[in-house]
């Protein structure tokens, strides 16, 4: 019998279209699969079987009943910690969180629940998305299942790992900085950040909201489009989410997969690539390059000089933002509380006793960062400039798309290291997302691929990733240039990237 | 150290203080609007609910959710700023207004800062005689309401000492206006009567343009006024004291009027105002410093991105400028004018509270002269005895309508109405009602009349020979007799003829 936990989600959803397997045995299967291997991957924080079953059952029973169901009814998906769920824990990854239970669902669970995708359920991540690595998660590292001993990319490290582990066919990402993408790159599997306001932030545990954007984490580029259709769209509960329908993102993927990109303008940005990338990094962007051009994409240089202060006003809006963001959490009104071990119990003190052992090491190095950002005196110098630098960088992107259809990079500049290689050199870990910033400042969608393996500077072969870049509200540029490029390296390699992954369990 | 301002101080006789030194007022009013939903979430908000019911994860403040900024409260905004004579802005945005306190449930406080939606405007506020003083508006601008704390177990509801504390989230996100004036100069003595009648003449424009209840009593209108004293009109402004919440009218004249004396006294003695927070207390019109801060407040202030520009578009504002209703004063000059009242019983109407009332008797049927004079006359002694408003009488403009047209027919006489007055305040129904239950239409049949008057004559014979003699004078007597023998609900006039004819013929 079929793994059904091999499957892509498209695959495995035309088998329960056709009865030929059952939503129950799809998600009883993950759940198994879950049971065997997540003791060593630990994507997961919550698993709620009960809950993924029951859904599950009734989606089966509502097929039989012949009732029309979304594409993806049935198929099993696992969510990022950060994103609120109704009735399951939503820690955002940390101890501040512990025990609380959100009373409502955020947009795109709401949407999920609607579509009957049973949510198997949260995954692993930085502490509030902020890391490259997840190794801030206060919950433990989740370990890359393709070398246990090695990050999965951050902050969401649980949803790809999850996903590249055959732990769920789905996943859902959130992206400041590259928390989809990057984790994608250093899994071999496909993460997109949609445009700005594509996907509703309602219900997301905010880090930046000028930055933050939900998104799909998959292990093919038409299910990110299939799940990217499900969870985007216009909600009023959200003011920055944008009116104007999706463009046509699976139409573009399915298109994309028939390999002709004729007359397609590919941009290569100078600013991301050359100093500070891997040797093996840069050798599998230049042979993606070479395809693309094969399918007959045109290859542009296009320069972006402001990208090179991009990653610090990123870390100076980002805290900003995060500073206030992050003050709800005070022991008041729920979560963790903790009163001081001396002394009076006055409301003030018990905020600081309960964000003093609540929040991580990064956590309070971003609040104590953005709170003096935007302190009187300061903020011009420090909030006012990034936002300066944030506008020129829009600029180039708006020159860059005028040369260029798609833009293009190496997600990652390196393969996935090692535990504790770069836990204690923040700067060091931060320039892990010097290629995936840019698109979040300027609010335009960008994927990964995976593009191949690359040897490390230990000598491991290890997965690195693609990254396309589109104009704000053209996310079906992605994938129509993703399936491409996912089609070319298959066909080349003979099966997916993913099968070369070690046996785990 | 701010020790100085607690420190007992001589207060100056008011007189003496403003003969020496000239007063400049700033004054901050919080109006409360009366929409339906809350300023960034769709929990309803109206007076008198239990605790935490009318709340919604946004107004909790909970993890993931977002505002939406409610359009009927930017309506109501642009009310406000036009009916001020502001400038609306073309796009302006809110910020966020950090501070921690238990009452702001996401610890920072959505607010509008340097970007108001209203600006630059004035006020012509009309004092008691009829003086005017212009007030000039520096801005209005949007912003939420924060919780109400409620202090148990200490003394007189302070926090200081207090045993615990509750939370009432209700409050919370309820949308405000906030306006405020330049420094108010020129008043001199009259500075304690420009505050009051300022803050009355925005209270009666909110209900005008019905965007509150405006209650001063329930605190939908709430005034925080500053007040500096230089020694001479060319002087540089003085440094300000604050007194926040003072929540009527005539606490608003005391508070300034206390500040004056307190700051004259320092002043006197060599001292300096310290420029702080203070309470007034209602008890004897006294202010004391608020909480002094260890340290100087940062709110740290920077756009929220978690909302849009609102970005009223000129049609709208202009068709929300048609539409505005007749303003207060310029009803009351329109009024003066087609009433014809002197200027000195114009304005004793206004300030007796009876502008509508007699505008409404007016419509039921009676000339202005007779709403006037029931209304400012035997009403307003009725009020005055049990102490109660005019509009709060047992009766209604309609029924002094009434009562006037019975007078005017000549159906009862202006003593009889008195009567009728009588019965209707004590619920007996309308004045026709009364007059037929009680029975005092006027007697006009001259059959019972003449029957009275012989009666009369006969009784005094002396009398009687007094007229026909020629002396007239006597005659008041009979009809005197005859109107008490009728109960006097006979026709004066009638009975005079009758009584001539009666011993001529």
């Amino acid at each position: 019998m079929t793994d059904l936990t091999r499957l892509s989600a498209a695959r495995l959803a035309e088998l329960l279209a056709a009865g030929e397997a059952s939503s129950v045995e799809a998600t009883r299967a993950h759940l198994d699969r879950i049971a065997a291997v997540d003791g060593d991957v630990h994507a997961y924080l919550h698993v709620s079987d009960e809950v993924a079953l029951a859904t599950a059952a009734d989606v089966d029973a509502r097929r039989a009943a012949g009732e029309e169901l979304h594409p993806l009814a049935g198929v099993p998906i696992a969510v990022k910690d950060v994103v609120v769920t109704k009735g399951t824990p939503s820690t955002a990854g940390s101890k501040i969180l512990e025990g609380w239970i959100p009373p409502y669902d955020a947009t795109l669970v709401e949407k999920i629940r609607a579509a009957g995708l049973p949510i198997l359920g949260k995954t692993n991540m930085d502490e509030f998305a902020m890391g490259s690595s997840t190794e801030h998660s206060a919950y433990g590292n989740t370990h890359n299942p393709w070398d246990l001993e090695r990050i999965p990319g951050g902050s969401g490290g649980g949803s790809a790992a999850a996903v590249a582990a055959f732990e769920a066919p789905l996943a859902i990402g959130t992206d400041t900085g590259g928390s989809i993408r990057q984790p994608g790159a250093v899994t071999g599997t496909v993460g997109v950040k949609p445009t700005y306001g594509g996907v509703s932030r309602y219900g997301l545990i905010a880090m930046a909201s000028s930055l933050d954007q939900a998104g799909p984490v998959t292990r093919t580029v038409l299910d990110s489009a299939l799940l990217h259709e499900l969870i985007g769209g216009h909600d009023p509960r959200d003011s920055t989410s944008i009116p104007e329908p999706l463009p046509p993102i699976v139409a573009a993927a399915r298109e994309g997969a028939l390999g002709d990109l004729s007359g397609l303008r590919v941009g290569v940005v100078t600013q991301l690539q050359g100093e500070g990338y891997q040797a093996g990094v840069l050798a599998r962007f230049h042979e993606s390059l070479e395809l693309l051009t094969k399918a007959g994409a045109e290859i542009v240089e296009v320069s972006c000089p402001s990208f090179e202060y991009a990653l610090a006003a990123y870390y100076l809006i980002m805290p900003s933002e995060a500073s206030s963001n992050l003050a709800k959490f005070d022991g008041m009104r729920f979560g963790l509380r903790v009163e001081p071990e001396e002394g009076p119990v006055t409301a003030e003190r018990v905020m600081a006793a309960t964000r003093g052992a609540g929040f991580g090491d990064e956590v309070k190095r971003r609040v104590i960062l953005g709170t003096y950002a935007l302190s009187a005196g300061y903020y011009d110098a420090y909030y006012g400039s990034a936002q300066k630098v944030r506008t020129l960088i829009q600029r180039d992107f708006d020159a860059a798309f005028a040369a260029a259809d798609v833009l293009v990079s190496p997600t990652a500049p390196t393969t996935a290291f090692r535990f504790g290689e770069k836990l204690d050199d923040p700067l060091a870990m931060y320039l892990n997302d010097v290629a995936t910033i840019p698109a979040n400042l300027a609010g335009v969608p960008g994927i990964s691929v995976p593009n191949g393996l690359a040897t490390s500077d230990d000598g491991a072969a290890l997965p690195t990733g693609f990254q396309i870049l589109a104009p704000a509200k053209a996310d079906d540029r992605l994938y129509r240039v993703g399936a491409a490029l996912e089609s070319a390296l298959e066909s080349s390699w003979g099966a997916p990237l993913l099968a070369r992954a070690p046996e785990l369990g | 150290m701010t020790t100085t301002s607690a420190t007992p101080v001589a207060l100056v006789d008011y007189d003496d203080a403003v003969r020496r030194y000239d007063p400049v007022l700033g004054i901050e009013v919080h109006v409360e609007l009366g929409t339906r939903t809350k300023m960034f979430c769709s929990a309803e908000q109206s007076f008198g609910a239990d605790p935490n019911t009318q709340t919604t994860p946004v107004s909790l403040g909970l993890p993931g959710a977002l505002p939406v900024v409610n359009g009927t409260a930017v309506e109501y905004a642009i009310r406000i700023g036009l009916a001020l004579n502001c400038q609306i802005a073309e796009s302006c945005r809110f910020a966020r207004k950090n501070y921690f306190y238990p009452d702001v449930p996401k610890n920072f406080q959505t607010s509008q800062y340097d970007e108001p939606i209203a600006f630059d405007g004035w006020l012509d506020v009309e004092l008691e005689d009829g003086t005017v003083h212009r007030v000039e508006i520096e801005r209005a601008h949007m912003e939420e309401d924060a919780g109400k704390n409620t202090h148990v177990g200490g003394a007189a509801g302070r926090i200081h000492g207090a045993e615990y504390s509750l939370v009432d989230y209700n409050r919370a996100g309820v949308p405000l206006v906030e306006i405020v004036t330049r420094p108010i100069t020129g008043a001199g003595e009259r500075a304690p009567e420009v505050a009051r009648a300022y803050v009355q003449a925005l209270r009666d424009i909110f209900r005008v343009l019905d965007v509150s209840e405006a209650r001063m009593e329930r605190g939908n209108v709430r005034a925080d006024v500053n007040v500096s004293l230089r020694p001479t009109a060319d002087s540089p402004l003085g440094t300000r004291t604050e007194t926040k919440n003072v929540n009527s009218f005539r606490s608003v004249e005391r508070a300034v009027r206390y500040e004056i004396s307190r700051q004259a006294g320092l002043l006197d003695a060599g001292d300096t105002v310290v420029q702080e927070t203070r309470h007034f207390h209602e008890d004897d019109g006294s202010t004391s410093p608020g909480r002094v801060k260890s340290d100087a407040e940062d709110y740290r202030y920077f756009p929220e991105p978690d909302l849009v520009p609102v970005a009223p578009s000129r049609a709208w504002v202009e068709e929300i400028r048609a539409t505005l209703p007749e303003l207060p004063q310029a009803r009351r000059r329109r009024l003066h004018d087609e009433w014809g009242f002197a200027d000195a019983e114009m304005r004793d109407v206004v300030n007796a509270g009876a502008l509508d009332l007699i505008e409404a008797t007016i419509a039921a049927g009676a000339s202005p002269a007779a709403a006037r004079k029931w209304w400012m006359g035997e009403l307003a002694r009725r009020a005055k005895q049990s102490e109660v408003e005019l509009a709060a009488l047992a009766i209604t403009p309609a029924q002094i309508g009434e009562l006037q047209s019975l007078v005017d027919s000549g159906r009862i006489n202006d003593k009889i109405a008195r009567q009728v007055l009588d019965g209707v305040l004590a619920g007996e129904g309308d004045p026709e009602q009364v007059v037929v239950a009680r029975g005092l239409e006027v007697v006009s049949d001259d059959g019972a009349l003449l029957a009275a008057i012989d009666e009369a004559l006969a009784a005094q014979p002396d009398v009687v020979e007094k007229v026909r003699g020629g002396n007239q004078g006597p005659v008041g007597a009979i009809i005197g007799a005859v109107m008490k023998a009728t109960k006097g609900q006979a026709d004066a006039k009638r009975v005079r003829e009758l009584v001539l004819e009666r011993i001529a013929g």
